[in-house]
């Protein structure tokens, strides 16, 4: 088993309505391995997270995880399925009514029986992980943004799942926390022995602790590699994004008529 | 150019009914999905007892002040028309009858939508603008059966409780002004009161109205925010919508219920 590929995508697309989003992705996420979705803000990683989560379906193509067809699956069995996921959201999603440590253990109550002393300590435990062992009294209302994130890191990891996926677990975070965060998904994955999938723009932080890297733009993947081959790389998409030059083939500007045309026109409607 | 307009005008009453009738569909389904995620709200009750408390509690003041001046006004009017036939010693019967049959049940409808169904509108649907919505499916918790059903069943059980309770505060406010102030025989307020109220014909009514405005509210207040547009202007359209298809809702299902409760049809 351990060669296996928990996760492979094939010749996925997905729309938006009439907006193509993904135009066939191919992607294979290796047992135990901490992989990275890089790629410029709007290409579509939080989409590709959403798909695997099976939140979305497919438009055509496969997303496959550990063998099942996610899109293929009924309420029950994708509920299954889920229990073994855990999935850290873009912007937190922190449960807004509950306190740090019943979002933290809310997982643990809805799924298991544990008596509340094993889960006091499962949960003081996750929020050591990430720091905030002081804030378990705390609503969300009183967190900053960088510590929302941490806290929704602790309500991911709660129930020690098989296939991580994060959304920009590094947003927002200062340096010191940035290198601890790091460092606990590495460590999370393979004590564990699980799966990651890490989506970020911070190339510097991840190629330290990814095991292989996935490029997209536009939709599709551009560029794939192991952090070493992604350094050395001469591409000169994965050369711009790495030293993050605004001159090259990336255009930073979401798909638009040309700003001067946009321009006169303005011009023409305007006093 | 008139048939056009015509045209025009038929083509967009079509559009609205086609839209509230897939609207309608897609809330009883909703509602379907309610009744088969309840499980949980009973297991698990002190889910719902919390819900209660946000619900309930929160509206208890507004329905106690209302309660009180509805009865008071109640009093003062009831006087004014019966002393002219004579009749003030029926003003018991008259503020206990209005209150119990209608007033009570309608107005503390009215007013826990506005004070209790529109903040479940609006909580619900930041949630869902906020992604807590997404992340509870995530997890593999159905959101239906964990958020939607607790707050059902905490507003089909204060419904009633409320409309009691503003019942009771307006026979109060009416024995204020009848007997405190103006003066009507306090024997006859009570007694006629007591002889006029007919626990199966106007309680038990009384609460069957409620029970139904209870249903009624908290669905349309929990489909609302479920089905909202994810964004701050969508919360807000459908914190409106909730209000006002409440007040349609209850008033029109008054009708209804009288229709068939009091005339014996
Ligand atoms: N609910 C939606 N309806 C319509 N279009 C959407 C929706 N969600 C996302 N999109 C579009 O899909 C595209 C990809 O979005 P996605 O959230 O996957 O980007 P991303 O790669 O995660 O970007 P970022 O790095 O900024 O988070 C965007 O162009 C966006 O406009
Ligand atoms: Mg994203």
């Amino acid at each position: 088993m351990p060669a296996e590929n928990l996760v492979e995508i094939s010749d996925l697309n997905f729309s938006y309505g009439k907006h193509p989003i993904l135009k066939g992705i191919n992607m294979n996420i290796p047992r135990g391995k901490l992989v990275a979705i890089m790629g410029l803000s709007g290409c579509g990683k939080t989409t590709t997270l959403r798909l695997i989560g099976g939140s979305i379906r497919p438009t055509t193509g496969s997303v496959k995880v550990a063998g099942k067809e996610v899109g293929g699956l009924d309420t029950e069995d994708l509920y299954t399925m889920r229990r073994k996921m855990g999935m850290l959201f873009q912007f937190g999603a922190l449960f807004t009514d509950l306190s740090v440590y019943e979002n933290v253990a809310f997982q643990m109550r809805e799924h298991t029986d544990l008596p509340e002393t094993v889960i006091r300590d499962l949960v003081m435990m996750k929020l050591h992980a990430v720091g905030l062992l002081g804030a378990h009294g705390l609503m969300p209302s009183e967190l900053s943004g960088g510590m929302a994130r941490r806290v929704a890191l602790a309500r991911a990891i709660a129930l020690d799942p098989m296939l991580m996926m994060y959304d920009e677990p590094f947003a927002g975070l200062d340096p010191i926390s940035l290198a601890v965060i790091g460092n606990l998904i590495r460590r999370l994955n393979d004590a564990l022995g699980a799966t990651s999938i890490l989506v970020t723009h911070d190339i510097q932080e991840s190629l330290k602790i990814v095991d292989y890297v996935y490029f997209m733009a536009d939709g599709v993947v551009v560029a794939e590699g192991t952090a070493d081959e992604i350094k050395a790389s001469r591409l000169p998409f994965v050369h711009q994004f790495v030293w993050g030059e605004s001159d090259g083939p990336v255009s930073f500007h979401y798909p638009s008529a040309p700003y001067r045309e946009d321009l006169l026109l303005e011009l023409a409607h305007g006093a | 150019m008139a048939h056009r307009k015509v045209g025009f005008g038929l083509r967009g009453i079509g559009h609205a009914v086609v839209n509230g009738v897939g609207r309608l569909g897609y809330a009883s389904r909703f509602f379907l999905m309610i009744l088969i995620g309840s499980g949980a709200s009973f297991r698990r009750i002190h889910l719902t007892i919390r819900e209660i408390y946000f619900t309930g509690v929160m509206s208890l003041i507004i329905i106690l002040v209302s309660g009180l001046f509805v009865g008071m006004v109640l009093g003062l009017q009831g006087y004014e028309t019966l002393q002219k036939y004579g009749s003030e010693s029926a003003l018991g019967s008259l503020v206990a009858l209005s209150l119990v049959r209608e007033l009570g049940p309608v107005l503390a409808a009215l007013l826990f939508a506005s004070r209790a169904g529109s903040a479940i509108t609006a909580e619900i649907g930041l949630m869902k603008a906020t992604e807590q919505i997404a992340a509870m499916e995530m997890m593999a918790v159905d959101p239906i059966s964990r958020v939607v059903a607790p707050r059902f069943w905490a507003g089909v059980t204060s419904m009633p409780l409320l409309a009691a309770m503003f019942s009771a505060v307006g026979v109060f406010g009416g024995y204020l002004v009848g007997v405190v102030f103006i003066g009507v025989d306090v024997g006859s307020f009570w007694s006629q009161m007591e002889a006029a109220v007919d626990f199966r014909q106007d309680i038990v009514n009384g609460v069957i109205k409620s029970v139904v405005f209870g249903i009624a509210v908290t669905a349309i207040a929990l489909f609302e925010g479920y089905d909202a547009p994810p964004t701050a202007e969508g919360v807000s359209h459908a914190t409106t919508r909730t209000v006002v298809t409440s007040a349609l809702v209850v008033l029109g299902l008054d009708f209804i219920l009288t229709v068939f409760m009091f005339r014996g049809v």
